[in-house]
């Protein structure tokens, strides 16, 4: 399928940036969406390429704005819905109770 | 895509910390064990790995041959092996081809060998431009190819991922295998660099 993530030879994008001693992660939230894949995909039953998908099903503006690990969470609530495991619902949920700070 | 200059936390980072949390109650997750994840790719598996495979290729003619005929399972005679790296493809450089890897759809790297890709290789500059001017992209990175040299730019899949062998650099005949690795960069193994001696120009 043809879409945003498909980049090669797409003008305008801008100057590569590479960052001299670059960590592995540059925030704590990176680590545990990193974790996350290798915590799930097995239990879960899914594959880099289903997950890439639903990279793939982001809005064009939303992916190129996104970072990577943005990317990932985007796919995991997907993957992870699809199946029933957690619904959206219940992320929604929880995300309006850890931003008001209960644990 | 943002750079890594912009460090506001994404709603993504609240989305994640709730999702670990569900699992966890659910007991579907262990988060200790994505703590010893974290750790293994923070702390051990990284380019020093793939050092060690271009090091060894470099004084051992008959490795250097297992390698280019069936890179996973030359590489894994190191200890180098699983996840996004099951199926490998080292491909070599000589004087008349140079080599490059990208992911242009997403970000797929050989992560054993390697470790976690930097940021500019999973940002869409660097996947737009590096197929259509891998010369001017090179040339960016400090690295000026002959025009009568080939330029390879592979791009990598979900399935098989690619892995340079650099050439190795001239006066280094008195090298060990050790000191060899220590002159291999992560770029050299991507494409967007080449190995240089101490303080000399390659």
């Amino acid at each position: 399928m043809n879409g945003i993530h498909d980049l090669g030879g797409m003008h305008g994008l801008g100057r590569i940036d590479p960052e001299t001693d670059e960590p592995v992660f540059h925030a704590e939230w990176e680590t545990r969406a990193f974790a996350m894949f290798a915590a799930t995909y097995v239990f879960a039953g899914y594959t880099v390429d289903e997950l890439r998908h639903d990279i793939e099903q982001m809005g064009p503006a939303e992916y190129l704005e996104s970072s990577y690990y943005e990317h990932w969470v985007h796919a995991f609530e997907r993957v992870l819905a699809r199946r029933g495991i957690v619904t959206r619902e219940e992320i929604d949920a929880r995300v309006a109770q850890l931003a008001q700070g209960a644990h | 895509m943002p750079t890594h200059a912009d460090r506001k936390e994404p709603e993504a980072a609240l989305r994640v910390r709730a999702l670990e949390s569900l699992l966890a109650e659910k007991g579907l997750i262990d988060p200790k064990a994505m703590d010893a994840m974290v750790d293994l790719y923070e702390n051990r598996i990284g380019p020093r790995n793939g050092a060690r495979v271009v090091a060894k290729a470099w004084v051992d003619p008959a490795y250097r041959q297992r390698l280019l005929d069936d890179a996973t399972a030359a590489i894994r005679e190191l200890g180098f092996s699983g996840l996004q790296g099951e199926d490998m493809v080292v491909v070599e450089n000589t004087d008349s081809v140079h080599n490059m890897i990208v992911c242009t759809l997403c970000s797929c790297y050989p992560w054993p060998t390697l470790g976690l890709p930097p940021v500019w290789y999973k940002s869409a500059p660097y996947r737009a431009r590096v197929v259509a001017d891998p010369r001017g992209v090179l040339h960016e990175f400090g690295v000026d190819v002959p025009d009568d040299k080939e330029v390879r730019v592979w791009d990598t899949t979900a399935e098989l991922r690619y892995l340079v062998l650099p050439q190795r650099p001239a006066g280094t005949e008195h090298m060990d295998e050790a000191q060899l690795a220590a002159l291999v960069t992560r770029d050299s193994m991507i494409g967007t660099g080449v190995v240089r001696t101490n303080g000399a120009p390659a």
